[in-house]
């Protein structure tokens, strides 16, 4: 709808009878968005845990130990490292109401959360082929739920930074533009902070 | 609905972290962290004891420097650090008391 | 897209005027927004937390009845020896299926029907902070219960405990759809729990009228809020065991295959580690709603406000550290065992102090019997019971001895039915004027009490004997030549419990025949301010109207309604109330001074498709994977219609120019 622009700057006149200023100044968006992301370190705590108690329960040939390939790993935990900095840049650009940086931060950050995820579909295919199927063994199963739900979230992650990107160039953005970006943002440091963890725990660590 | 209308106009960047630059520098650092955390993993030998206390410790490092400065958590609200420190204590504290109730350390 | 009130003379001043609706010319979705204001299409769509209130309420009441009736089935099968009425195998579902309802698909929304209407009246909130988020999580909460109970005409319901125990769920021993049903169920529900746990919770901390600072909150809604923190956190351990529960048994993961090296007590100690804070979060809300009651019908303060809201507080907190105390039998080691069994002793303390505190509260007091009091007495003894036998299971050699027998379950219901159940009645008769503006019957509200307090006690009471006579938990038929002689003979306190349980089916037949009876037409409209209340939501009207608050309440003291109504003349440390104003002057007072531009949200069809996708899905997780993508391609259309459609109505939305159609249906 072509009246966002005129919506938002019009915004300061409404607040005044509005009466929506919240308690304690803070943004309702982001006091959620934390909330959720707190909620998600149960979700992954609990998955991460079952893996550890899982990880040594396999063939003799299928284990940890056998099956990863660290200097590809690497290579892909990088790539989604980086693409916390895009991401952080992204936020930075809509901050300054830079629209053409955010989209461009946004894509490359997109681009390479796909680049990660297609990294981890070659690797569920390596391995797959080298016989460690969903079923095969405890090890097997706790690790592809863990690192696959996972995917999934940088998946969503990813999906929602294109829609982002699409929306701010259809200037489509309900609400604070610069808030929408840092509330992404938020959620893919997140799915970043998580691979932090699986890396070394799940990786580095010999089980 | 109301949710979004009370964030505030002044959206400089001390506020907001550091600058641009900061941000890269910060990248750079946790690329060389991940670096030498791959380099433990091949001179677990040689490193002994210190192998996992510092594959941890460089963990946490990395897991706190996103979480302080890329996700903002240092300059913004105490109100966010609580609801998230709440949520990884919880979690840190029940699934290490459930791993050790499993005999997870012993080994 | 806002509802606007047009606050001029005519509609804000109209004692119950219906809101106009403004139409958005154009909108962000394909549909332009629902904005009907009557009929069956402003519930489907509505966003409104007290329409919302309402329906978790009605659809709570619709479930306890279905799990009443599952109830009944069991004391039926038991009350006598070799019981006929149901097969081992309808048995198992009975149980399952009477826990999981009552739990989760009645106590928990029951509390949240309560938590919706009532947090954002006592905090002087016109809405929650995410009234989408809000209607989504009810949509979701019903269908998920709905796919649960489809189970029971889809090949047989779930059969494995309410704690539906690994290696057992497994597709061996469990091969129908039931449990898959279940956690599918469960999952769904789990979502609308975290959402509105969310929810909730910035609304709490955000959304609070001027001047009420934390500590002058009402306790409800502090006790909401320890819940939904209890929710935000315990609901995501849950989620993880569900998933693996589905992938174990729909696609062949191993979790929990015994043959592949699995170890069983993963299932358990993420079922406990969500189940034990699952315990408070079902029954902090009544504690919450106890403690409006009790100084009402005392006319007292709340005595040590402070306290009550930290042993909360702690109860919540401490919650965390208790849960393997539900596993003192399944051989932790000895350093577990006496970890926990010291910190669930510990726990008895905060309770403890809830308990003086409501005591002493009642100290001295000028106490009104009425049927709220009733059953807010009735937690504190029955509770109470239920509290000291739960002390009993804190030591670990005694809990071993009574582990998976019948005092355990004698044990669960004071504390869920005395504690939990009792309380939301009380909370049910003491808002009813609140909600629908008239008194529920006083005389049949007492036959309602006295019959379920007698048929409670006469139904759990006797099972503490027949559990430490031995008799197991979940046992479909116990024999003759079993049950002992004399006065623990177990086949007479297995009728007495059956006897008991339709004692208080009664009860509760009577409660909905109050109803009936208190809502005829020329029953009188209930007073503004029926008990003499003391917190916020009573300074609106009855029901209140739909934007709560005509003026923004500016909030001084605890208890702000009170101290409205009553000034303090005593000099020092010596209080002596003065009445000042009657609630209909104080009401008049904002309606008088109310403000000029109301902006509430719009109604959206985007909540209900998007919990309707989700029970899609889980059909497809059982049946057909396509489905399942087509449940995906359903959410996803409804995040992008959600995520586009604006926060707040635009400019244009406001003030609409007289004479329009607007016009006319505010002044109609």
């Amino acid at each position: 709808m072509a009246d966002t622009a005129v919506h938002d700057d019009t915004h300061a006149a409404h607040d005044d009878h509005a009466a929506h200023h919240t308690s304690t100044g803070l943004s309702n968006n982001k006091l959620a968005m934390w909330m959720f992301l707190g909620s998600e370190c149960l979700l992954f705590g609990g998955l991460i845990s079952t893996y550890m108690l899982y990880r040594g329960r396999h063939s003799a040939n299928l284990g940890p130990d056998q099956v990863w390939d660290i200097p590809f790993t690497s290579a892909s935990s990088f790539v989604l490292l980086m693409s916390s900095l895009t991401m952080v840049l992204a936020v930075s650009s809509a901050h300054r109401k830079d629209d053409r940086n955010t989209k461009v931060w946004l894509s490359v950050t997109a681009l390479l959360g796909a680049l990660f995820v297609a990294g981890q579909v070659y690797e569920f295919t390596t391995f797959y082929r080298e016989g460690l199927g969903f079923t095969t063994s405890l090890f097997s199963s706790s690790f592809y739920t863990l690192t696959g739900f996972h995917g999934v979230h940088v998946t969503v992650g990813i999906i929602m930074l294109m829609s982002l990107s699409g929306m701010i160039s259809r200037n489509k953005v309900p609400g604070d533009k610069a808030e929408t970006v840092e509330l992404f943002g938020l959620y893919w440091h997140f799915v970043d902070v998580v691979w932090i963890l699986i890396f070394t725990l799940v990786y580095l660590i010999p089980a | 609905m109301s949710s979004a209308t009370d964030t505030h106009s002044e959206h400089d960047t001390e506020s907001h972290g550091l600058s641009d630059l900061g941000y890269i520098k910060i990248a750079i650092f946790l690329a060389v962290i991940t670096a030498v955390e791959v380099v433990f993993s091949y001179t677990q030998e040689q490193l002994g004891a210190a192998f996992l206390p510092g594959l941890l410790i460089l963990m946490g490092v990395k897991f706190f420097m996103v979480l302080l400065y890329f996700m903002h958590l240092k300059f913004d609200s105490k109100l966010f650090s609580l609801m998230f420190y709440i949520g990884m204590g919880l979690a840190v504290g029940c699934y290490a008391v459930f791993l050790a109730t499993m005999h997870f350390f012993h080994s | 897209m806002a509802i606007i009130e047009r606050p001029s003379d005519t509609v804000a001043l109209a004692p119950s005027g219906a809101p106009a609706v403004a139409t958005p010319d154009t909108s962000y979705g394909v549909f332009r927004r629902p904005v009907h204001t009557t009929g069956w299409k402003s519930w489907l769509f509505t966003i409104d937390h007290k329409k919302l209130g309402i329906m978790y309420g009605v659809t709570a009441m619709v479930f306890f009845i279905i799990g009443g009736v599952e109830a009944l089935l069991i004391r039926l099968q038991l009350a006598g020896p070799n019981g006929t009425v149901l097969n081992a195998d309808q048995y198992n579902q009975m149980f399952t299926m009477h826990a999981t309802t009552m739990v989760f698909l009645f106590v928990m929304p029951m509390a949240a029907a309560f938590a919706n209407y009532m947090v954002p009246l006592q905090i002087g909130a016109r809405d929650v902070a995410f009234p989408r988020i809000n209607a989504f999580g009810y949509w979701a909460y019903l269908f998920g219960g709905l796919l649960l109970n489809s189970s029971w005409f889809l090949g047989g319901a779930a059969d494995g405990g309410w704690f539906m125990y690994a290696p057992n769920s497994s597709v061996v021993f469990s091969p129908t759809n039931g449990v898959d049903f279940w956690g599918l169920g469960l999952q769904i529900t789990g979502i609308a729990s975290l959402t509105g746990a969310i929810n909730l919770i910035v609304t709490v901390i955000n959304m609070r009228a001027p001047g009420m600072s934390l500590m002058k909150m009402p306790i409800f809604t502090w006790m909401v809020m320890v819940v939904q923190f209890l929710l935000l956190f315990a609901m995501p351990v849950i989620t993880v065991a569900l998933f693996m529960l589905m992938f174990q048994r729909s696609f062949d993961a191993t979790f929990f295959s015994v043959e592949a090296g699995a170890d069983p007590l993963l299932w358990q100690h993420l079922f406990w580690i969500f189940g034990h804070p699952e315990v408070y979060i079902i029954v902090l809300p009544s504690f919450g709603i106890v403690s409006e009651i009790l100084p009402v019908f005392s006319k007292k303060p709340l005595f040590g406000y402070p306290l009550v809201v930290f042993s909360g507080a702690a109860i919540g907190l401490v919650g965390w550290g208790v849960w393997a105390h539900h596993m003192f039998a399944s051989g932790l080691g000895p350093i577990s065992v006496a970890v926990f069994s010291v910190a669930t002793m510990a726990i008895a303390i905060p309770t403890g102090v809830k308990i003086v505190n409501w005591t002493l509260t009642m100290w001295g007091g000028k106490i009104a019997f009425t049927v709220p009091m009733l059953y807010a007495v009735g937690v504190i003894v029955q509770f109470t019971i239920g509290g000291l036998s739960g002390v009993t299971h804190s030591v670990a050699p005694s809990d071993t001895q009574q582990t998976d027998t019948y005092y355990i379950v004698a044990h669960f219901h004071y504390v869920i039915f005395g504690g939990a159940v009792l309380g939301l009645f009380a909370g049910l008769y003491y808002w009813w004027p609140k909600m629908f503006g008239k008194m529920l019957n006083e005389r049949l509200g007492k036959w309602n009490f006295w019959l379920t307090i007698v048929g409670m006690n006469l139904t759990f009471g006797p099972m503490h004997v027949i559990g430490l006579q031995g008799q197991p938990r979940r046992m479909y038929v116990w024999t003759e030549n079993r049950a002992g002689e004399g006065f623990f003979n177990i086949g007479f306190w297995n009728l007495m419990a059956t006897i008991g349980s339709f004692v208080l089916t009664l009860g509760v037949l009577v409660f909905l025949i109050n109803i009936y009876v208190s809502h005829r037409k020329g029953t009188e409209k209930a007073p503004l301010d029926p008990w003499d209340a003391r917190s916020l939501e009573w300074i609106t009207a009855n029901p209140p109207k739909e934007h709560n608050f005509d003026r923004l309440p500016t909030v001084g003291h605890l208890d702000e309604f009170f101290h409205r109504k009553y000034e303090d003349r005593g000099e020092g440390e010596r209080h002596d109330y003065h009445q000042v104003a009657t609630a209909e002057e104080i009401l008049a007072a904002e309606e008088a001074s109310a403000d000029k531009h109301i902006h509430l949200p719009s109604p959206s069809y985007w909540p209900i498709l998007l919990a309707f996708s989700l029970p899609i899905m889980g059909y497809g997780v059982i049946y057909n994977l396509y489905l399942l993508a087509g449940g995906a391609l359903l959410a996803l259309v409804s995040m992008y219609g959600w995520g586009m459609e604006p926060h707040t109505a635009p400019s244009d939305d406001y003030d609409p120019p007289k004479g329009t159609e607007l016009e006319v249906a505010a002044h109609g």
